[in-house]
């Protein structure tokens, strides 16, 4: 046997274990199993690699990858990320804890959860959230599936077109076996009738455009049914809050909270709501408790609606969350308080209008929306083929202009400088003559 | 020994009905609510909302367990106790008092299918 | 660990910040002034000038799309942070921490190369809708991963977009779904699963629209196929299993089910989180099954990182294949730095030390199971997979006038220990369930060590149940009242 650092067993270990257990051979342990069964052949795996090899194997992969500057968004956002946080997620007793089922020893994942739940109400203006989702984009289709759980005889739901490409898939995908009637449109309120029990509208747009939903959620409750929001977290520092809109449920992804992009995962999702729907939330909650000494302390709580409990009548079969992700946020959002989250926002938003100013100067671009508010996304009609402007700028070390429905997106962040905007356009610029 | 009231007719599922004229009055009996424990949320419909023999109307839910109320008879759920919205644990407390749904029956004989309080008690064992 | 009890609400302090961003762009030619007081009604205090700010947000949207409340986030230091959720580390218990021996979790080690790795500068700063030429070494992550997981466990191709394990069932559900429509069978709504299911099975079948039809266990806690076999028919789409089983039992008759139900037109489906005594030694594709999910937090030592994130991919066989990439169930590729420990891992166990993780993990199990079958009841005394299950004590100490001790007690005992508690009442076919599952990466001085103590429980329990009733006695708090926190919920500051 190999000396491999993970397996502490010795041979004379395993002879003192077998002995015990009264069987000659580690293969007897098997005995039940068929014959056919046992894999006896080598694996078709690579040779075992020391750690010294593990860190020239990834090193020589990453270098495969092109670092870009980041220019785009679509649920993805370049936003600075914190020295401090890591140091705290990766503070073992956090990252290698489990479930806080047994709470005696688990009060730090509980109190930075409940922090969480906490924070998320602020950000949104709800009455209660869950300890997180998987991501903003399946965190919708729960909620849709909530809405429908909510209103009890309802079936349908409605879905604005205006959300992301990824979050309308994963809706998509979600809503396609149960019995629940999905309708798309870009105008909800078109839509709307006796047996609709949610609709579902993005408070930014896929092109970046700020939604103004005045008189939406009164429609939308004139009709018997509730309002869900996808936001972006990050921006509710100064946009109107879902609540503020009248929204029932408020969702989206905490990834533009400080989290790296890191080919996509792992972000982490929010469902938010009023409180008349407490009960009705998918996924883990935990609330504050006392001890039998009197001493404050928190629980997993409202535990009847899970899946270990009610199995296929549960709120969802959501069994865990994206607990570490939601600490790295609510370290963020303690360390940036309202004033940092402001700013982070004042700044991506001079470097998007800075930059929308400077493309359209280039005379490559034509306004998509004119007049249509901005924050930090934005789309323009390109006016030179969109394969040449791609190409161009990721030969040039940037990642943007990604196509649309027609029309290029683009977005700015706190990250990206002014000298780096004015590049991008220098390369732009050679693409007009 | 849970106890069991004489006047009353129960379900195989341990709901209790009292019949006051085209009214079932519907609860859970002192069985349930002792296998149940604490009592910390009561999942009921609404005024109006029909119900059918057999069929789950609601649940009961404690901290870790959840159990379906099945409706002893068919109808339209006529009034719904409010009480039990703050006051879960008044099921505990009181389960022959604390009633749950008032439905207005839509077949009263489904009633004879329901047990006696002398073949309920071979039930709640 | 010592009792902290601060929320960090509690530590604002208006004014402080802990962050750190630049002014704005070096340079520009506006000057126009932004005021940044959070408080409009404050008098003396300056407006911060940022002259390089040439757009101002707040003047520039229309007012009706601003916030209109104040955002309450705490005003704190970095100092302050820092300690605040030091402090709260210091009230958890990690694998790092002690021994884990929670049932169907596989809380094995996880290596800290795995973690230098995840956070590799060069995929760290990937956006995940970059165009492929410039993600080749992302991609090859997600293709060797594809490949390595292939190979342990016979399946063909893993779609990695699932989070989590009941992520990955909701999304083999699916798979299952699309393949029966696909040949236009739309009858079949009906998924098979054993009364010994863990509850994410009937909830996932729930969310995918499957009714759940459960097929009793024998005598033996295995599969009954007698009583199997009248419950298949054209309206059953498949059947959902776990093997070892939930009670650590390898399903013997595996074959047998496996041609039932495809003769019968349905698929199989394994539920991979008890994949770890396989791990190296049987492959689910052998079995006859056509998906399956892994649970990457599980069997291949990513951190659970208190209940997330986790990956949860689903494989498939041939027949399922062409429909692998239909379900999508989450945004962008996956959880990409669960892969990347994942991977890190399989590398380190390479083909020359896979065998071995399986058959140590049973080694274990079974080492427990013979050293305590004295003080615990062994409802099944079979050699045992992984993991196996005690149904409560032999000895609790009941007495006239004092309840015995309970799994629960046993559980909270174990704790002041410094161990973490098993898995407790499930699975539910025994009222007193402790579910063991060690791993193969604690040593037998540890092994001996909770046998020990397991062992002192018991006689503490036999002389007097109640030092089990208060436990525990050494942890930050004692029992919650976990009723009242659900009678009254309170779920934020």
């Amino acid at each position: 046997m190999g000396n491999f650092a993970y397996f502490p067993h010795t041979e004379d270990d395993i002879r003192v274990m077998l002995d015990r257990i009264g069987v000659r051979s580690l293969d007897d342990l098997y005995s039940d199993v068929p014959a056919d069964f046992i894999y006896n052949k080598e694996y078709d795996l690579p040779d075992a690699l020391s750690e010294q090899e593990v860190r020239n194997f990834f090193e020589e992969l990453g270098k495969k990858n092109v670092q870009l500057k980041v220019f785009a968004g679509q649920g993805a956002y370049d936003h600075y990320v914190p020295a401090v946080i890591p140091y705290i997620t990766s503070r073992s007793e956090f990252l290698t804890a489990y479930t806080p089922y047994q709470c005696e020893i688990s009060q730090g994942t509980l109190r930075y959860i409940f922090e969480w739940q906490s924070m998320i109400c602020r950000l949104t203006g709800m009455d209660v959230a869950n300890a997180s989702m998987y991501d903003g984009p399946s965190a919708a289709a729960e909620a849709l599936r909530m809405a429908v759980s909510c209103t009890r005889k309802r079936n349908k739901v409605v879905v604005s077109t205006k959300l992301m490409q990824n979050v309308l898939d994963v809706v998509k995908s979600y809503l396609k076996y149960p019995d629940v009637e999905v309708v798309y449109a870009w105008d909800v309120l078109e839509e709307l009738g006796p047996d609709v029990a949610g609709v579902i509208v993005p408070s930014i747009c896929r092109h970046g455009i700020i939604q103004d939903l005045s008189g939406v959620a009164d429609a939308v409750h004139a009709a018997g049914a509730l309002l869900i929001e996808y936001c972006d977290p990050s921006a509710l520092a100064v946009l109107k809050t879902p609540a503020e809109w009248g929204a029932d449920i408020a969702v989206g992804d905490g990834q533009s909270l400080g989290i790296p992009l890191c080919y996509g995962g792992p972000y982490v999702g929010f469902l938010a709501c009023k409180s008349e729907y407490m009960r009705k939330l998918p996924g883990r909650i935990v609330g504050q408790a006392s001890d039998k000494d009197g001493k404050r302390c928190f629980v997993l709580t409202l535990q009847a609606r899970e899946q270990h409990i009610r199995r296929e009548k549960a709120t969802s079969n959501i069994c865990s969350n994206q607990s570490l992700m939601a600490l790295w946020v609510t370290v963020y959002l303690s360390l940036m308080g309202p004033e940092g989250l402001r700013k982070v926002n004042e700044l991506s938003f001079a470097g998007a209008h800075y930059l929308y100013d400077e493309l359209l100067k280039t005379g490559c671009f034509e306004e998509a929306f004119p007049g249509r508010p901005f924050l930090k996304e934005f789309c323009l009609k390109p006016l030179v083929p969109v394969d040449v402007l791609q190409q161009k700028l990721l030969d040039a070390g940037f990642f943007g202009a990604l196509e649309l429905d027609g029309y290029v997106t683009f977005c700015v962040t706190e990250r990206r400088s002014k000298a780096e905007i004015d590049a991008l356009v220098a390369v732009i610029k050679e693409i007009a003559l | 020994m849970s106890k069991i009231l004489e006047e009353l007719l129960y379900s195989e599922s341990h709901e209790w009905v009292k019949v006051d004229g085209n009214i079932a009055i519907i609860g859970v009996s002192d069985f349930a609510q002792e296998e149940m424990g604490d009592i910390t949320y009561v999942d009921v419909p609404s005024e109006g909302d029909s119900v059918a023999k057999g069929e789950d109307f609601g649940a009961l839910e404690s901290v870790k367990a959840s159990s379906e109320l099945y409706a002893p008879v068919s109808g339209e759920v006529v009034a719904v106790n409010e009480e039990l919205e703050d006051k879960p644990e008044l099921i505990n407390e009181d389960p022959y008092g604390a009633w749950i749904i008032k439905v207005n029956m839509s077949d009263a004989s489904e009633l004879d299918s329901l047990l006696s309080a002398a073949a309920y008690a071979e039930v709640a064992k | 660990m010592r009792y902290y009890d601060k929320l960090i609400f509690e530590l604002s302090h208006p004014g402080r910040t802990g962050y750190s961003l630049p002014d704005g762009f070096e340079g520009s030619e506006a000057s126009k002034t932004v005021s940044l007081t959070l408080d409009p009604t404050a008098d003396a205090v300056p407006p911060l000038t940022l002259p390089r700010v040439a757009w101002v947000l707040e003047a520039s949207l229309p007012s009706n799309l601003l916030r209109e409340s104040k955002l309450d986030l705490p005003e704190v230091s970095e100092v302050d942070v820092v300690r605040h959720y030091t402090n709260l580390s210091q009230m958890n218990f990690g694998v790092d921490t002690g021994f884990y021996p929670l049932g169907s979790c596989t809380m094995k080690y996880n290596p800290k190369i795995n973690e230098e790795i995840a956070s590799h500068p060069l995929f760290a700063g990937l956006h995940p809708l970059q165009p492929a030429e410039t993600v080749k070494g992302a991609q090859a992550v997600i293709d060797g991963l594809d490949a390595a997981l292939a190979a342990i466990t016979g399946m063909k191709h893993f779609t990695f977009l699932p989070c989590a394990g009941a992520h990955g069932e909701l999304t083999g559900l699916m798979l299952m779904r699309e393949y029966h429509m696909a040949r236009g069978d739309s009858a079949r709504t009906k998924v098979i699963v054993p009364d010994s299911a863990h509850g994410t099975n009937p909830a996932s079948a729930a969310v995918c629209g499957l009714e759940i039809v459960e097929v009793k266990s024998g005598a033996d806690g295995l599969v009954d196929v007698e009583s199997l076999k009248p419950l298949l028919g054209p309206d059953i789409a498949g059947i959902m299993m776990t093997n070892p089983n939930t009670l650590g039992l390898f399903e013997r008759q595996i074959g047998k089910i496996a041609k039932l139900v495809h003769d019968c037109g349905g698929l199989l489906y394994y539920d991979g989180a008890n994949m770890n005594p396989l791990l190296g030694k049987v492959r689910p594709g052998d079995m006859g099954f056509d998906i399956m999910h892994l649970n990457l937090h599980k069997t291949f030592s990513t951190p659970h990182g208190g209940g997330g994130p986790g990956s949860g991919p689903v494989g498939v066989g041939e027949r399922v294949l062409p429909y692998l990439r239909e379900p999508r169930t989450s945004g962008f590729h996956g959880n990409f730095g669960v892969m990347l420990r994942a991977y890190a891992y399989i590398l380190m166990l390479g083909k020359q030390n896979v065998k071995m993780a399986g058959p140590l993990a049973t080694l274990s199990a079974n080492y427990i199971k013979e050293s305590l079958k004295d003080c615990y009841k062994l409802p099944i005394p079979t050699i045992c997979k992984h993991e196996f299950v005690f149904d409560g004590l032999v000895n609790d100490g009941a007495r006239e006038g004092k309840a015995g001790a309970t799994t629960l007690d046993v559980a909270k005992r174990l704790l002041d220990y410094g161990f973490h508690a098993p898995t407790i009442y499930f699975p539910l076919l025994f009222h007193q369930a402790l579910m063991i599952e060690p791993t193969e990466t604690e040593s037998l001085e540890t092994l001996d060590e909770f046998i020990a103590v397991m062992k002192k429980i018991a006689a503490e329990a036999a002389e007097d149940p109640d030092i089990l009733h208060g436990a525990p006695h050494n942890a930050p708090i004692g029992r919650p009242d976990e009723t009242a926190a659900a009678r009254n919920p309170i779920l934020k500051a």
